[in-house]
C-alpha cells in the first residue's frame, strides 16, 4: 500500500494575536514588542517558537505559544499606546493543521488555486481550500494550515481526503 | 451473428499484448479480448460488428471511427453504482471482467422492436415531432409527451450512488500543449526553453497521435521526442488526460483518468485538473470526415483512418475484402495498410477526376484497381456490408457496376479539431484549398493582457501532413459533399450526416426549404450535431449541405458554436470531493458535540448547525420545544448563542462610523453599556440587528445575527475601505473567538451566583443593558445583561476553547434549579411571545425598520446613516405600508406561516387584493394558544379588526389584529 | 474564469478567491440629495460592452476592496488599482487608451 501524500495532524496550544495598524508608522514598535521583524507583504517571519505573518496591508498575525499570549498582548498594547491600532487575542478563533510527509504541497494543490511552483519559501498565502478560507505557510518540510475553528472538521476531512495513498499528482 | 467475418489478424497490433487475455461480458455473452484492447477492438476481434442502434430509426450500427469522435459504439458499462451509460467503445480501455450492455434496443441488439422506426423513416423527417404532436392540444400532455419521454434519452441513468472517488487539482504552467502527437511534442520541445514550465496533455494512453500509424519510423521518432522531453525538469507529460474546455484568461479544464482501469485501486477514479495556462498550444489534430453516400451507415462502413488504426494498433480487421472510397490521397494509406495486413483490397474509388499523387502510385503499383471519378451509388447489405454498387461521381447515381466487399473505408477529407480554440473566442477561416475550417492565426482567443494566448499547430492548424510521410507529395483534396454529385432524393434520403441522431442529407435540405437559414436554427430543428458526440464527424458535412441548399458559400453559413466539454465529463469530477461530510463546510460551535450527545434535533442556519430542540426520552420535538420554553419562563434555560456575530470596531472614528452603520446612535453609548441596533442597506431595507456593547473609549463590540456575521463585517469593511477611507477605524471579525451562552429565566441570576467568579451580577452592579467582565468558573468571561426572551437574561462570552467547560459547569451548578438547554425553536417562540422581531422572518429585504414599529431604534438627531435617504422616499413614508401587528386567530387554529390576508376587490390582473401576511406563527406554550405576527396595511391603526387568511385547503382562518407583544407587556420579567 | 491581480498584496487571484462588487466610482448621495440623484446613485448602472470599471474584493485573501478597469467583451484587464481612488487615474486611462485608442473616458 502506498503511503499517504502527507500526514494531517491537528495542532493545539498555539496562541494568536491579531494586529491591525499602519505598518509604515507603527512597524518598528510592533517588531520590537513581538520580537520579530515585520514581514514583507504575503510573507511570514519566524524565529523559534514565534512567527509573524503578513495578512493584509494593515494586518499582522502573531503566532506564539499559548502561554505567552497574555504577556505579548500587554507588550503590544504598551508599544502601541497613542497609535491607532487594534490588538486582539484570537487564539481560539482558528483551527491549525500541520501537513508533514512526502508531498504536502500536492495535498494543498488539490484544494487551493495556488501555484506551488512559484510559492516563496517564506510565503504566507491566504486563499480558499475547497469551500473554506485558509492561510498556510511552510513549516519545516511541510506546511502549516490555519482555518476557522467552526469548520475544523471539514478542513481536516478535505485535507485527509486529498492525502489518500496512491493519489499523488505525479505524471503516470 | 457470424463469428467468421471480422477477426484478429495473426500478427500486428502495436498496442496489444497477445500474452494477456482479458475475459469480459457483452450482453450476457462471455468474450475475451487482449491487454491493450479498447472495447471496440475487442468486440471486433470477437466478430461483433454491430455495436448499437441509432437513436431515432434504430438502425444497426457499427463503429465508424477509432477515437473520441465515435458516434455509434456507445455502451452501458459496469453495474450498480458503477453503471455508466454512453461509454465510447473506441476510447474505453478493456478491463478484465468488464460488463457491457448495448443501448437503445429492445429486447436485444439483434432483434430490436424499435427498428420499425427505420421502415417508417420516410414518415419521420426532421421537425416531425414539432409538426405532428400539436393537435388536439390536450393530447400533448396526456398522450404524446409521456410516450415521447419514454423513448427519449440515450442510455439509462444509473440509479445507485457512485461508489468511486473523484478529485480535483490545480496546476499552473507557462505553456500547456494539448495533444501528444508529433506536432504537440515538437511544440513542447520548442517551448521548453529556460525556466518556462511546459505541460503536455494527451487524451489517450498512448503518445504519438497518428504518427506511429501513418509514418514509417513514426514510433521511433515519437520515442525520441519523448525521451528528450522527459529529460527536462520543466516539462510535465500527462497521458489519459483529456482537455475538455478552455475558458477565460487561460483557464483550462482537463480530465485525467487514474483508475478507470482498476476500480478497486482505492484511489480517485478520475481527476479534474483546473489549469491556469500562460499560453495554450492546441495540437489536437484533425478528424476524418465521412462521405455522404447512400447506405454510409451500414456496419462495415468506417472512416479510412479508423480501418487502418484497428489493423495497425490492435491487429483487428473489419473484414476480408476492402473497398476504399475517397476524395483525397490520405485514404490510400488504408489501402496500403490493408494490403500489407494480407487483406484483399478490391478497389480504391476516387471521386476526383485525377489521382496521381505518390500514395496513389504506390497503390497502383500493388495492382490495386484505382477508379477515378467514381462514387458509391449504394451500399449493399443492411446489418453488414455485402458490397457496393458504383457510379460516376459527376452523375446522378446511374449504376455502372458492383463490387463485392465487406469493408468500405471512406474518407471525405479532414477537419482540424478546433474546439479548444473556439471555446474561448478564437475565430476560424474557411480554407478552400483543403475544404476545411481552420483557426485564423490573426484572430486567436485573447488573454488577460489582450494578446492572443492560444496557438494552433500541426493538423489542428490545418497542416494535415504534420503526421504523414513528409517526403510524399499528396494530391489535392476535392470537396465532395454528396456522392454522387447529382444524387436523386431516394439516394440522399439514405445518406447519413449525424449517425447518432439519424440526421440525413434530406433532413438538412428540408430545414433549408422550410426557412431555417441560420446554421444554429438548422442544428436545433434537425438535431444535427446535438448528440453525445456533438457532431464531431457530422458538423462540416452538414453545414456544407446547408450551404448548398441555401445556395451560398460555406463561410457565409459558418459553423455552430463549439462548446465545452470536448467529450462528456463525468459529473463525479465536477462534484469531486464535495460529497458526504465534505459536501459543504458545516460550521460547528464549541458545544456542538454536547448537543449531539444530548439528542439535538438540528436546524441549519446558514452553514451552521444549531440545536433546534433536545427531545428527551420518548418526547417528540414539539413536546421538547414546549418543555424548553416553559423552563425558561419558570426557572432557567441555557442557549448556545456562539453563532452570533461578534465584530470589534476600534479607533478614533469608530463612534462616528457606527453612527453611519446603525440607524441608532452608538457614539453616545456609555462604556460598560449595551444598545440594540439596526443595520440597513443603502436602499433603506433592514439588513441585520443585534446588541452593541461599548468596551472602551474607542472600542465597540457589535453583535450580529447568526447569518449576519460575515456579511455585516464585509459591509463595514466596504464602507470603510471604499467610502470613508480617511476615517481611523479598524474592524475585526472575532465571532469564532468566543463561545456564547444565553442564561435566561427567573433563576438565571441565582445560577450565575452559584459559580465562583469575580463578576458581580447583582441588579445594582449589572443592570439591564450593561456588561461586565472578569472570571466565571475560572474562565475569563464577559457578561452582557441582555434579553431576547423577555426574561431575566445574561449572555456569557468566554474563549471558544473553554465554551464547553462553561456550558457543563452551568448545567452542573443548576441541576436542582431545573436548568434546561433550549434550542433555536424555543428561542424563536420566546421572542415571538414578546413581539421581538427576527431578521429573516419579520424582515425579508423589502421591510424597513419603520414597518416593524422600530422607530425608537432610529435616531432622529443624526444627519445621516446608511439607508436614511432611501427611507425618505415617498412610498416609504406615505403611510400605506404594511406594518407589524400581532394576529390572534378567532377559532384557536394556527394561521399558516406566510399566509396572506385578502382584501376586497381585485388588482389589474384580476387577482384578489392583499392587505397583509403572516411573518411568524407559533403555538405558545406559555399562553397555551397560537400566536402570530404579521405585516398588515395600516395595521397598528386597526387594532381589534378581523381579517381573513384563506388557506390552501380552501378554508379561511379569521384573525384579529392585536398588539404584537403577547406576554408581559410591562416588561417586568426582564428584572427577574 | 477571470484572474485579477490584487493591487494590495500582489496576488494574482482567480475569480473564486474574489467577491464582485458592481460598478466602481459611484458617488454616494446622502440625505440631502434629490430623488433623481438618489435614484441614479442607487439603481442606474452602466452596462457597457467594452471598457468597464468594477469593484472587487480579495475576499479569500487580504480582504481589501480594489477596482478593475476591464473590457467586458474581450475580458482584457487594463488595470487593477486601489479602492481609494475616486476616479480612474491618468495611468489607468492611459492603459485603456493604449489598447483602445477609440475609447474616451466619460466620468
Amino acid at each position: 500500500m502506498a503511503e499517504a501524500l502527507a500526514t494531517v495532524a491537528r495542532v493545539d496550544g498555539l496562541g494568536m494575536i491579531l494586529i491591525r495598524a499602519d505598518l509604515a508608522r507603527a512597524g518598528d514598535a510592533i517588531a520590537e514588542a513581538a520580537g520579530l521583524a515585520i514581514p514583507e507583504p504575503t510573507r511570514i517571519v519566524s524565529d523559534g517558537s514565534r512567527s509573524l505573518g503578513w495578512m493584509s496591508p494593515d494586518e499582522l498575525l502573531l503566532i506564539l505559544p499559548a502561554g505567552e499570549v497574555a504577556a505579548a498582548l500587554a507588550d503590544l498594547q504598551q508599544a502601541l499606546v497613542g497609535e491607532h491600532a487594534l490588538v486582539a487575542d484570537v487564539s481560539d478563533l482558528r483551527a491549525v493543521f500541520d501537513l508533514t510527509g512526502a508531498k504536502p504541497d500536492q495535498v494543498l494543490s488539490k484544494l487551493c488555486p495556488v501555484d506551488f511552483g512559484a510559492f516563496p519559501k517564506d510565503g504566507l498565502r491566504r486563499t480558499r481550500a475547497a469551500q473554506t478560507a485558509v492561510a498556510f505557510w511552510r513549516q519545516g518540510k511541510g506546511f502549516r494550515v490555519i482555518g476557522m475553528r467552526s469548520t475544523a472538521d471539514y478542513l481536516g476531512l478535505i485535507l485527509q481526503n486529498a492525502a489518500i495513498p496512491g493519489s499523488d499528482l505525479d505524471p503516470r | 451473428m457470424s463469428q467468421s467475418r471480422p477477426f484478429r489478424l495473426p500478427k500486428g497490433g502495436r498496442l496489444i499484448d497477445r500474452a494477456y487475455q482479458l475475459p469480459f461480458r457483452f450482453d450476457g455473452r462471455h468474450l475475451r479480448g487482449l491487454e491493450g484492447d479498447t472495447l471496440a477492438s475487442a468486440l471486433l476481434a470477437n466478430g461483433q460488428l454491430m455495436m448499437g442502434r441509432s437513436f431515432k430509426y434504430h438502425r444497426p450500427r457499427g463503429p465508424v471511427a477509432s477515437g473520441a469522435e465515435e458516434p455509434n459504439a456507445l455502451f452501458g458499462l459496469g453495474q450498480g453504482g458503477r453503471f455508466e451509460p454512453n461509454q465510447r467503445a473506441t476510447t474505453t480501455a478493456l478491463v478484465q471482467g468488464m460488463i457491457l450492455r448495448s443501448q437503445n434496443c429492445w429486447p436485444s441488439l439483434d432483434a430490436d422492436v424499435g427498428e420499425i422506426n427505420n421502415w417508417l423513416s420516410p414518415m419521420l423527417p426532421a421537425g416531425f415531432y414539432y409538426k405532428t404532436f400539436i393537435h388536439p392540444r390536450p393530447f400533448w400532455k396526456h398522450l404524446f409527451e409521456p410516450i415521447i419521454r419514454r423513448s427519449a434519452g440515450l442510455g439509462r441513468a444509473p440509479t445507485d450512488p457512485d461508489p468511486d472517488r473523484y478529485e480535483q487539482a490545480y496546476d499552473f504552467a507557462d505553456v500547456v500543449v494539448v495533444g501528444g502527437g508529433i506536432a504537440g511534442l515538437k511544440a513542447a520541445l520548442a517551448a521548453a526553453k529556460g525556466r518556462r514550465r511546459v505541460l503536455v496533455l494527451e487524451q489517450s494512453p498512448n503518445w504519438g497521435g497518428r504518427t506511429p500509424v501513418d509514418h514509417k519510423g513514426g514510433e521511433a521518432e515519437i520515442e525520441a521526442l519523448l525521451a528528450e522531453l522527459r529529460a527536462k525538469k520543466t516539462v510535465t507529460l500527462r497521458r489519459n488526460t483529456m482537455a475538455t474546455g478552455l475558458y477565460d484568461h487561460g483557464y483550462l479544464l482537463a480530465r485525467e483518468a487514474l483508475a478507470d482501469h482498476d476500480p478497486n485501486a482505492g484511489i480517485p477514479r478520475q481527476r479534474l485538473w483546473r489549469i491556469r495556462a500562460g499560453q495554450v498550444i492546441t495540437a489536437t489534430g484533425a478528424l476524418e470526415r465521412p462521405l455522404a453516400f447512400s447506405g454510409n451507415d451500414v456496419p462495415g462502413v468506417m472512416l479510412a483512418s479508423a480501418v487502418r488504426d484497428f489493423i495497425v494498433d490492435y491487429g483487428v480487421a473489419l473484414g476480408q475484402r476492402v473497398v476504399v472510397v475517397t476524395n483525397n490521397d490520405d485514404a490510400y494509406r488504408t489501402a496500403l495498410v490493408a494490403a500489407d495486413a494480407g487483406l484483399e483490397v478490391a478497389a480504391v474509388l476516387d471521386a476526383r477526376v485525377q489521382a496521381e499523387g505518390e500514395l496513389v502510385q504506390a497503390v497502383r503499383a500493388r495492382n490495386i484497381p484505382v477508379l477515378t471519378n467514381t462514387a458509391i451509388a449504394k451500399v449493399k447489405g443492411s446489418r453488414q456490408v455485402e458490397g457496393v454498387s458504383i457510379c460516376d461521381q459527376s452523375g446522378d447515381g446511374h449504376v455502372t457496376g458492383g463490387i463485392d466487399c465487406d469493408v468500405v473505408a471512406m474518407s471525405g477529407g479532414w477537419s482540424p479539431v478546433v474546439h479548444l480554440w473556439s471555446h474561448c473566442g478564437g475565430k476560424l477561416i474557411w480554407d478552400e484549398a483543403q475544404a476545411m475550417f481552420r483557426p485564423d492565426p490573426d484572430r486567436p482567443p485573447l488573454g488577460a493582457d489582450g494578446k492572443g494566448n492560444v496557438t494552433a499547430v500541426g493538423a489542428a492548424a490545418g497542416d494535415l501532413r504534420a503526421a504523414g510521410d513528409l517526403e510524399r507529395d499528396e494530391g489535392q483534396t476535392q470537396p465532395v459533399w454528396v456522392m454522387p454529385a447529382q444524387a436523386p432524393y431516394k439516394l440522399r434520403a439514405k445518406m447519413w450526416l449525424d449517425y447518432q441522431n439519424d440526421v440525413k442529407v434530406t433532413d438538412v435540405e428540408l430545414a433549408a426549404r422550410e426557412g431555417y437559414a441560420s446554421v444554429e436554427h438548422t442544428k436545433r430543428y434537425t438535431t444535427l450535431g446535438m448528440a453525445t458526440d456533438q457532431g464531431k464527424v457530422s458538423n462540416i458535412n452538414g453545414l456544407a449541405i446547408l450551404s448548398k441548399a441555401l445556395d451560398q458559400p460555406i463561410p457565409a453559413t459558418g459553423t455552430t458554436t463549439f462548446r465545452p466539454p470536448y467529450t462528456p465529463l463525468t459529473l463525479g469530477t465536477i462534484a469531486a470531493d464535495a460529497r458526504g461530510d465534505a459536501f459543504q463546510p458545516l460550521r460547528k460551535t464549541p458545544m456542538h458535540d454536547w448537543h449531539a450527545r444530548n439528542g439535538a434535533h438540528w436546524e441549519p442556519v446558514g452553514l451552521w448547525r444549531r440545536a433546534y430542540a433536545y427531545p428527551k426520552g420518548g418526547e417528540d420535538v414539539h413536546a421538547a420545544v414546549a418543555r424548553e420554553v416553559l423552563a425558561v419562563r419558570n426557572s432557567v434555560g441555557l442557549l448556545d448563542a456562539s453563532t452570533l456575530g461578534k465584530i470589534l470596531v476600534k479607533g478614533p472614528d469608530a463612534g462616528r462610523f457606527l453612527d453611519m452603520i446603525y440607524t441608532g446612535m452608538m457614539s453616545s453609548l456609555p462604556v460598560g453599556k449595551c444598545r440594540y441596533g439596526l443595520v440597513c442597506s443603502e436602499n433603506g431595507f433592514l439588513s441585520d440587528d443585534g446588541v452593541v456593547a461599548r468596551l472602551s473609549d474607542d472600542t465597540w463590540l457589535c453583535h450580529t445575527t447568526t447569518g449576519g456575521a460575515d456579511r455585516i463585517h464585509a459591509h463595514m469593511e466596504d464602507w470603510l475601505q471604499c467610502e470613508w477611507w480617511d476615517w481611523q477605524v479598524y474592524t475585526a471579525n472575532a465571532t469564532e473567538q468566543y463561545a456564547q451562552v444565553a442564561v435566561a429565566g427567573p433563576k438565571a441570576r441565582e445560577l450565575l451566583q452559584r459559580l465562583p467568579g469575580t463578576i458581580d451580577v447583582s441588579p445594582e452592579a449589572l443592570p439591564f443593558m450593561a456588561w461586565a467582565e472578569g472570571e466565571l468558573a475560572g474562565i475569563p468571561a464577559r457578561i452582557y445583561r441582555i434579553s431576547f426572551s423577555g426574561e431575566l437574561s445574561f449572555e456569557l462570552a468566554v474563549p471558544a476553547g473553554r465554551g464547553l467547560e462553561l456550558w457543563e459547569a452551568l448545567h452542573q451548578a443548576g441541576r436542582d434549579l431545573g436548568v434546561t438547554a433550549y434550542g433555536t425553536e424555543a428561542m424563536h417562540i420566546l421572542r415571538a411571545e414578546k413581539g421581538y422581531i427576527m431578521i429573516g422572518d419579520e424582515s425579508d429585504g423589502t421591510v424597513i425598520p419603520q414597518d416593524l414599529g422600530l422607530g425608537w431604534a432610529i435616531s432622529k438627531k443624526k444627519p445621516d446613516y446608511i439607508g436614511k435617504r432611501a427611507q425618505a422616499r415617498s412610498h416609504m413614508i406615505d403611510g400605506n405600508r404594511w406594518r407589524l401587528v400581532g394576529l390572534e386567530s378567532l377559532d384557536g387554529r394556527m394561521i399558516p406561516d406566510g399566509a396572506y390576508a385578502v382584501d376586497a376587490g381585485e388588482n389589474a390582473n384580476g387577482q384578489k387584493k392583499m392587505q397583509g401576511r403572516v411573518t411568524s406563527t407559533y403555538h405558545s406554550p406559555t399562553l397555551n394558544r397560537p400566536i402570530a405576527m404579521g405585516l398588515v396595511r395600516h395595521g397598528p391603526e386597526r387594532m381589534g379588526q378581523v381579517i381573513d387568511f384563506p388557506t390552501p385547503s380552501g378554508e379561511t382562518i379569521r384573525a384579529r389584529i392585536v398588539d404584537p407583544v403577547f406576554y408581559d407587556k410591562e416588561g417586568g420579567r426582564l428584572n427577574g | 474564469m477571470l484572474t485579477l491581480t490584487c493591487p494590495y498584496c500582489g496576488i494574482r487571484a482567480e475569480e473564486t478567491e474574489l467577491a464582485p462588487g458592481g460598478e466602481a466610482h459611484l458617488k454616494r448621495i446622502g440625505p440631502a440629495g434629490s430623488d433623481e440623484d438618489f435614484e441614479a446613485y442607487m439603481f442606474a448602472r452602466a452596462n457597457p460592452k467594452g471598457v468597464h470599471f468594477e469593484r472587487w474584493r480579495h475576499a479569500y485573501g487580504c480582504g481589501k476592496w480594489f477596482l478593475a478597469a476591464r473590457d467586458t467583451a474581450t475580458l482584457q484587464v487594463y488595470a487593477t488599482y486601489k479602492a481609494q481612488t475616486p476616479a480612474p487615474t491618468d495611468e489607468v486611462i492611459a492603459a485603456i487608451t493604449a489598447a483602445r485608442p477609440d475609447w474616451t473616458f466619460r466620468p
